[in-house]
């Protein structure tokens, strides 16, 4: 929709050319969402796309997704077929409520940093050990995990004037085995429940999103049994912390997460022996 | 910057926060549609470079230096002359109703590789269509055909295409908001309404001056500007039909979402800004919202300070409507009774979710008149009430429905024309004003959320003794409909059982929330909810099969129907054919499952059966004008409106058939007050059995006058002559029919006597009995609709009715927080089913003819709708025991009730 409040936007060609933060800024990715809301605060639009970040690069370091990276490009990224953990890209990818039109346009640095307990490149960059990389206003940088960077719905560690520029995912989490699970109230509806589950030589990483109002990510130092498994998830999850909104009760999120997280260990069981 | 579209450059300097949806709209390519201004529901598709995107979420300056595409320039995307093969493909399946989603259909079904193409649910998952079920559209894009070809007078009964179809399908079809800001709507102004922020209050002052400060702002309409005269949004035949209890703008505030104050300006972000600009102070008054508790003494009151005149059943209880009725004695039938079933079953809030927003164009032609140019399904009693509003002359005021987007009852309302017809009084310019879908879904109308308890006795051998049935509507703010769906709701859903003792207590309550209003089955959904779970229930109980247990209590021919009430009325079984339709569904449902699923899914089989009168009672008047013109063509003006319902093709096919013509010989011209004395709507159904009996009778008329003045000519007796497509043809002799131009006939219809149609639902749903999820595996269903005169419209019909129906049964529910707002007013947060949610669903139609209806038709377009929620309940029950009172019924709620959770809690 038309935002009207807003006066101006800024294209900036480089980091030198981002403006000052100020009062009804906003960073523009995608537009896919600041576009579907009336945004009666915005008067400035800072369009990133403009800054032509390169979107991905593979190396042994693993991979880096600009956050100006489309959905579409990382959905269509073929990784080394070493990467086993890199199959959860196009699960997640297909978590999207949106279709494949909006996937075009939308962007994976957007989808972290609006923060919705929902956003599948918060689950796929969570379970893969995702590291934000941030610009600082003063001009520097800053490193923090996707899994703290992300702290409850709408809301993220981001200060004013810093910006999202870049998601790394390490090599050695593409490397390991991965189990995908998913809930939604309609069929192929907004998730109301995402589970990731990783496993290596390293352990076992359980990663619960949309079922809860930010990620959270349990580790084991080896698969655990069921009974340690749902100890784990009782402890780690407190009733409050499940979400509650249209897209799932917070007693059937906290149901379905049990029974999903089990599921997730019972696959990975399987293909271990 | 540049861009060109559709092959043309154009200059443009798009506005900083615009998108590229309004940036299209404004260079007049009117192609792409707005549903949801959100990215959601794709109606606003368009191609960039190639590309399908959602234009309203796409910043217009990022168009800069790329080719846009539009609906309008798809076809010369490909060699050669015509259409695309994608729009060929949507006519030969007809896969659209109302028409308003396909351009953003088409547009993304064009770009479909062979593998999105054979996961349609995941490739549609951006685009909603609220009226074909998407059945007609997975054929369109498979390639699979269904209209058939035409045969000079023998249309009735083909699956003719519609006649807009070429102009859906190239974007040329306009719909109320496609029209430039020229001629006589030039210097066009928006409106943009301010919207109580309580849910009751009293406006103490509202301070204008910065507002009207702004530059770009005109005027800003307050209560001082609105007449004192009360009126009903809804629209009836009969205006007293509907309390009096509406102004235009009221000083008293009774639902969050209620105008305020209007603001006209030059463009719709000037009207924004002096929207927000507006300064109201509210004295806020005590509010209720549970209608349980309206009801009761001392509740703070919605229309305290109503008298009499406003026909208000007892403002003093909140009481907008009441209905007490009873036939028999039910306390000597339940006395009888050796079983008795009583529960209470609960429907929700829905909203009709339409595509195209409720909206108006109103401006002054030359000669002074006033026009509307309206998404209504009521052009004719819309014009009325505005006449009577501001004491205009009937003639002074034309309202027009060009094409509508959708209605659902949701247009048998007049939510915008008469606030634009104040702002073009006193401007004295051109006026629009359009709903955003936030608006369509907090401040529009809904359905009745309805509470309905039902007390039903029978004897071991399954006959019904005694049936009672309490319900209670929470109308909201206003009493729009409050009456007429209180009482349509109390009819049919018992009339269609034999039982000597019935009672129905009903009331319509006033609350401090959004109004309800008209909606696709007006009040029969909800009641068919309760009645039909009720007999499933009660059929459990008895140990007979539900199929056998209805057909032991349906009325069959012969018998009176009678709901609560022995009155004489014009309702006659003019046909019957629920036997076969509960044949047809529980055949259908007895063959061996299609699906082996895991033992993780229950599955079970439910049936709900549904009677519905083919027209409202109390008179819907329709007129036909039928002209031979010089050209030897057909002109036929009807009043009623197109929204989807496909009454047009009907009316074609009516009147080739009898004017032994080819479809494509008649133009025709409809919904405009202009063309024809009078119209009651298209709503109740009405569109074949009154609309078109209109058409019959003058297509009746003309022919008879045709064969009369061919006679003349060809001096033979007229009963010799025979219409011949171009011609009459007498043994050797002929004339041409344009020798015989000019001729004219008109056709009247009044709505009685009246017949019943029925539906029978049958589901197979899969249960998963840990998860909750609930799967349909089979759909079934059979009507009754006498001669089809379009099948594959007809068909259209009962799917969409399906669809939408499993919509209100499974996913939708307008929330409303503990103020009485919507808290979910987007697509996003209220699910319409799309592709992936709806299953196919088999139609059977019922071999009658009516004696009453046109060509031995009934009416089929609401009645799909109301068997669904209760057959998905006595699915579910059959399946896993768990009974289910209240919809929507959800996986989040289920789970907790499966035999399987149950056990898990009871070792905890």
């Amino acid at each position: 929709m038309d935002l009207n409040a807003v006066t101006a936007v800024l294209r900036p060609r480089g980091r030198e050319e981002l403006p000052q933060e100020r009062a009804g800024d906003a960073w523009l990715g995608g537009g896919t969402w600041l576009f579907s809301e009336p945004q009666p605060a915005l008067r400035r639009l800072i369009d990133l796309s403009s800054l032509g970040w390169n979107p991905l690069r593979a190396d042994a370091q693993g991979l880096c997704i600009a956050a100006t990276c489309t959905i579409v490009n990382l959905y269509s990224f073929e990784p080394p077929a070493h990467w086993r953990a890199a199959s959860l890209i196009a699960e997640c990818c297909r978590s999207f409520l949106a279709s494949f039109k909006i996937w075009s346009m939308a962007t994976v640095g957007g989808n972290v940093c609006l923060a919705l307990p929902a956003g599948p490149m918060i689950s796929l960059c969570a379970a893969l050990d995702g590291e934000c990389v941030v610009w600082t206003p003063e001009g520097g940088e800053r490193r923090e995990k996707v899994i703290d960077f992300v702290r409850g719905p709408r809301e993220t560690t981001l200060a004013p004037g810093e910006v999202l520029r870049a998601i790394q995912l390490p090599a050695a989490a593409l490397l390991r085995r991965a189990a995908f699970r998913r809930a939604s109230l309609t069929p192929l509806g907004r998730s109301g429940v995402l589970l990731i589950g990783t496993l290596d030589e390293e352990g076992f990483a359980l990663t619960v999103t949309a079922s809860t109002r930010h990620p959270v990510r349990l580790d084991f130092p080896a698969l655990p049994g069921r009974q340690a498994l749902a100890e784990r998830l009782a402890g780690a999850i407190p009733e409050d912390l499940y979400y509650d909104d249209v897209h799932g009760a917070p007693d059937w999120r906290r149901h379905m997460t049990g029974l999903l997280a089990e599921e997730i260990r019972e696959e990975l069981a399987e293909a271990d022996a | 910057m540049r861009l060109s579209v559709n092959g043309r450059a154009h200059e443009v300097e798009p506005r900083p926060g615009q998108c590229l949806r309004t940036l299209l709209r404004e260079l007049g390519w009117f192609g792409v549609k707005k549903g949801c201004d959100a990215g959601d529901c794709g109606a606003c598709t368009v191609h960039l470079d190639g590309r399908a995107v959602h234009s309203c979420v796409t910043p217009a300056f990022r168009a800069e230096g790329l080719a846009v595409t539009t609906l309008e320039g798809l076809a010369d995307t490909v060699p050669g002359e015509g259409l695309h093969p994608i729009q060929q493909a949507f006519l030969a399946a007809q896969g659209f109703q109302c028409g308003f989603c396909t351009a953003g259909m088409l547009m993304t079904a064009a770009t479909l590789d062979q593998g999105q193409k054979a996961e349609l649910p995941a490739a549609l998952k951006g685009n909603l269509c609220r009226c074909t079920g998407y059945r007609a559209i997975a054929d369109a894009i498979q390639g699979i055909a269904a209209v058939e070809p035409d045969r000079p007078g023998a249309a009735a009964g083909r699956s003719l295409p519609a006649p807009a179809g070429p102009g859906i399908v190239t974007g040329r079809a306009r719909y109320t908001m496609d029209v430039a800001p020229e001629g006589e709507l030039a210097g066009l102004l928006h409106m943009k309404l301010l919207r109580s922020p309580h849910p009751h209050a009293r406006v103490l002052s509202i301070d204008t001056a910065a507002a009207l400060a702004l530059p770009g702002v005109v005027a800003v309409l307050t209560h001082e500007d609105a007449p004192r005269r009360l009126f009903s949004t809804a629209r009836h035949h009969h205006p007293t039909d509907d309390a009096d209890d509406t102004r235009v703008l009221d000083p008293v505030l009774r639902h969050i979402g209620q105008r305020v104050a209007a603001v006209v300006a030059v463009s719709e972000a000037a009207a924004e800004a002096g929207r927000d600009a507006l300064r109201v102070e509210y004295e806020i008054l005590p509010a209720v919202f549970d209608p349980e508790a309206a009801m009761r003494p001392g509740a703070a009151l919605v229309h305290g300070d109503k008298t009499q005149a406003s026909r208000i059943a007892d403002p003093a209880r909140n009481m907008a409507a009441e209905l007490h009725g009873h036939v028999g004695d039910v306390e000597a039938g339940f006395a009888q009774a050796e079983v008795i079933h009583e529960a209470t079953y609960e429907s929700q809030r829905v909203q009709h979710a339409h595509l195209e927003t409720h909206g108006c164009i109103g401006w002054r032609d030359a000669g002074g008149r006033l026009n509307i140019r309206s998404s209504t399904q009521t052009p004719f009693l819309t014009r009325d009430a505005l006449a009577a509003l501001y004491d205009l002359p009937r003639e002074d005021v034309r309202v027009v429905a060009e094409r509508v987007g959708g209605g659902f009852g949701g247009k048998q309302e007049m939510l915008t024309e008469d606030i634009v017809a104040l702002a073009v009084m006193k401007t004295g310019r051109p006026v629009k004003l359009e709903f955003t879908r936030a608006e369509q879904f907090a401040a529009s109308t809904s359905r009745h959320p309805m509470k309905v308890t039902l007390k039903i006795g029978a004897t071991r051998e399954g006959r019904l003794t005694a049936i009672s049935m309490r319900m209670l509507l929470n109308t909201g703010a206003y009493g729009n409909h409050a009456s007429g769906v209180l009482f349509h709701g109390s009819g049919e859903c018992i009339a269609l059982y034999r039982c000597p003792n019935k009672k129905v207590d009903g009331y319509s309550v006033y609350t401090h929330s959004l109004p309800s209003g008209a909606f696709r089955g007006y009040g029969l959904s909800q009641t068919n909810f309760a009645v039909e779970s009720a007999m499933d229930e009660l059929a459990h109980r008895l140990g007979i099969d539900p199929f056998e247990f209805r057909r032991l209590n349906v009325v069959v021919p012969g018998d009176t129907m009678v709901s609560t009430s022995e009155e004489k009325h014009d309702v006659e079984m003019g046909s019957y054919g629920l036997d076969q339709c509960l044949d047809a569904v529980e055949a259908a449902l007895a063959r061996p499952a299609p699906v082996n699923l895991s033992d993780d899914w229950l599955v079970g089989r439910g049936v709900a059966a549904a009677m519905i009168d083919t027209i409202p009672p109390r008179g819907h008047v329709a007129q036909t004008r039928l002209t031979l013109t010089p050209q030897g063509r057909y002109e036929l003006r009807t009043g009623t409106a197109e929204f989807g319902n496909g009454t047009t093709t009907v009316h074609v096919q009516i009147a080739a058939t009898l004017l032994g013509a080819r479809v494509d010989q008649i133009d025709m011209r409809q919904s405009d007050t202009a063309h024809v004395a009078h119209d009651t709507g298209a709503y109740g159904s009405t569109g074949t059995v009154v609309a078109g009996e209109a058409t019959r009778r003058a297509a009746e008329a003309l022919a008879g006058a045709i064969r009369m003045a061919a006679a003349v000519r060809l001096d033979v007796l007229p009963e010799a002559c025979r219409i011949e497509a171009d011609s009459v043809v007498a043994g050797s002799g002929r004339v041409a029919l344009a020798d015989l131009a000019p001729l004219e006939a008109t056709g009247d219809a009044d709505g009685s006597p009246r017949s019943v149609a029925f539906n029978v639902q049958g589901f197979e749903v899969a249960v998963h009995r840990r998860y909750g999820e609930i799967r349909i595996l089979r759909s079934v269903h059979g009507a009754d609709a006498g001669t089809v005169i379009n099948p594959m419209q007809c068909r259209g019909q009962v799917e969409g009715g399906v669809a939408q129906a499993i919509g209100a049964a499974l996913y939708e529910r307008l929330i409303m927080d503990e103020q009485g707002a919507v808290s979910n007013p987007s697509f996003r947060g209220y699910h319409i089913p799309a592709f992936a949610d709806v299953p196919r669903t088999v139609v059977f139609f019922a071999a009658t003819h009516d004696s009453v209806g046109p060509l031995g038709a009934k009416s089929m377009s609401e009645s799909p709708y109301n068997p669904v929620a209760a057959a998905l309940a006595n699915a579910i029950f059959d399946a896993t025991g768990v009974r289910l009172r209240r919809t929507p019924f959800m996986a989040d709620e289920l789970y907790a009730l499966l035999p399987d959770q149950l056990a898990r809690d009871a070792a905890e």
